[in-house]
């Protein structure tokens, strides 16, 4: 692989021992990858996992004296202010969790602590090349923003933050990002809900390939949030970080053009049935619950307005908690709005910089847990807490007064 | 065929090193969160290697399978109770896998010029030379 002069010195340790070792992963990855070059990335962002490996690279580049040129902004861990009062955590956890978010801070990350940069605080403009981690953020900026990134785990986005580099190979290369199969979608797709079972239905399908998606009765176009669940449940069942819709998202209708002359097959129909038997294989039969718990990825604005609808003034019962999560910039938002003193007033809480994944929420497990999200449902099993995934509005219905069918 | 015990390959370097040590053999894909950190040994059940320590070994490896999140982890717990594998000889490359490798500093080649399969068994005592992209393979007697 070719290196520029300064490439070559940030890998002779020229800059230090932390941006060498940054370095030192992307000629790694490069070369696995046969890329002829490193390019420049103009964004990245980190998925900070609050995990011991990958805090550890993070200590290792910051104690090496490696500073981010591109300041990745930050996945959440958890909100170690708010949370660890109210719920039991071991002083072991708190520890990781402070270390962490040390360690991140020194390298010079955005602590935004927010898994949907894309949509508010980190946004690419289409053409763009960066380095996003996330698996729900990698899908939404290559398929809806049209920018480029590989499906960067999150030391090789932060060694991209480092150096401000990334190698060219993956979807930096417009021949890697055409379509490979046909899928038609023949379902009625109503909210994010619909659309999420769609992603994780064609994800399993899928492997590794570019999907191009025909929705055949499409009443109306999906919103950010239908495309943001899809992408999050097709790239954690399968490992998808770019889709095509056609006459939705910008490179599909380039690609007309491009595929003149190689239709694709249809391999994959889905319709009405199949997300039905979708949903009933993956989870959970509907059971008493402790615990609603919404936001992965993160809800915003607009659907958290959709929760005080739906709830319509009605209180959320007794022995269930009702958690969503979201960024500190729409928990703001909500703050001066109003949304988040009423909903607090029918017992159901807004909390920013955190994941579901993490340690704090073991309090519920032993419990029946309910979600919009079949990423949520998938890790919060891991850890031991089953989970009913069911669309919004059935949310709700469970968790107030006259609910718990 | 005496003088056939001691074989060097060709292979390419992804991870920088010398190392060597005794041949495990990995035909599936592996994922290093579901190895026991205290003793090398692998727990995932099924596995080809289920049972068998890694630690100090040469690492022959179809592939890597997992989140980068539970490989790099995987990795680190190994290396922080100091029982990562001495080298991987990998077949089959992919992202997490050299991610993984560089987080840790652990030797990684690929594309050596036979099938590692076919031309190393448990057991052979190997040696990894990732600065000169050579494989030693002393069979084992």
């Amino acid at each position: 692989m070719f290196l520029e002069d300064d490439e070559k010195r940030m890998l002779d340790g020229d800059y230090g021992p932390g941006v060498q070792k940054a370095m030192e992963l992307l000629f790694a990855l490069g070369k696995a990858f046969d890329a002829e070059r490193l390019i420049p990335v103009s964004r990245t962002h980190v998925a900070l996992s609050g995990q011991e490996g990958d805090t550890y690279w993070c200590t290792l580049l910051a104690d090496g004296g490696a500073k981010c040129k591109i300041a990745p902004t930050t996945n959440p861990a958890w909100d170690v202010n708010a949370l660890s009062k109210r719920f039991e955590v071991t002083e072991a956890e708190l520890d990781l969790a402070v270390r962490t978010i040390d360690a991140y801070r020194r390298i010079g990350a955005v602590l935004s602590f927010c898994c949907t940069p894309e949509l508010e605080s980190n946004v690419p403009v289409f053409g763009e090349h960066v380095a996003f981690s996330e698996s729900s953020a990698t899908p939404y900026v290559n398929s809806v923003l049209g920018a480029r990134s590989n499906r960067e785990s999150s030391v090789s986005a932060l060694a991209s933050a480092v150096t401000g580099k990334t190698p060219l190979y993956g979807l930096h290369l417009s021949e890697n990002r055409v379509g490979q199969f046909m899928v038609l979608v023949e379902a009625e797709m109503k909210d994010p809900y619909d659309w999420g079972i769609l992603g994780w239905y064609i994800g399993k399908f899928a492997g590794y390939r570019i999907p191009v998606i025909r929705v055949v009765n499409m009443k109306q176009r999906p919103a950010p949030e239908d495309l943001l669940y899809m992408g999050a449940e097709m790239n954690t069942s399968g490992a998808v970080p770019m889709y095509h819709i056609e006459d939705v998202t910008p490179e599909a209708l380039m690609q007309k053009h491009l595929t003149v002359g190689k239709a694709l097959d249809v391999e994959l129909v889905v319709g009405d049935r199949e997300l039905k038997d979708q949903q009933e294989e993956l989870f959970e039969k509907i059971g008493p619950i402790n615990l609603v718990m919404l936001g992965c990825p993160h809800y915003t604005y607009a659907q958290i307005r959709e929760v005080e609808r739906l709830m319509n003034g009605r209180h959320v019962k007794k022995g269930v908690d009702f958690w969503i999560l979201t960024s500190f910039y729409t928990l703001e938002l909500t703050t001066r709005s109003g949304e988040m003193s009423r909903l607090k007033g029918l017992g159901v809480e807004l909390v920013a910089d955190t994941c579901i994944d993490e340690p704090c929420w073991k309090s519920f497990e032993g419990g029946l847990g309910m979600t919009d999200s079949p990423k949520c449902a998938y890790y919060r099993k891991r850890r031991g807490q089953p989970f009913v995934v069911r669309r919004l509005h059935d949310c709700i219905e469970a968790a107030v007064e006259k609910g718990g069918r | 065929m005496a003088n056939n015990s001691v074989i060097k390959y060709r292979c390419r370097s992804i991870v920088r090193g010398i190392a060597s040590g005794e041949a495990v053999l990995s035909k599936e894909p592996m994922c290093f969160y579901l190895c026991d950190p205290d003793t090398g040994m692998v727990i995932e059940e099924n596995h080809p290697l289920f049972g068998k320590s890694i630690a100090g070994k040469v690492l022959v490896l179809q592939s890597g399978k997992g989140s980068s999140v539970v490989q790099v982890d995987g990795l680190y717990q190994l290396m922080s109770k100091k029982n990562l594998p001495a080298a991987i000889i990998v077949r089959e490359i992919e992202p997490v896998l050299v991610s993984a490798a560089v987080v840790v500093n652990v030797v990684l080649v690929d594309k050596i010029e036979k099938d590692p399969f076919e031309v190393i068994q448990d057991g052979d005592y190997v040696e990894v030379d990732a600065n000169r992209e050579i494989v030693t393979v002393n069979k084992k007697k």
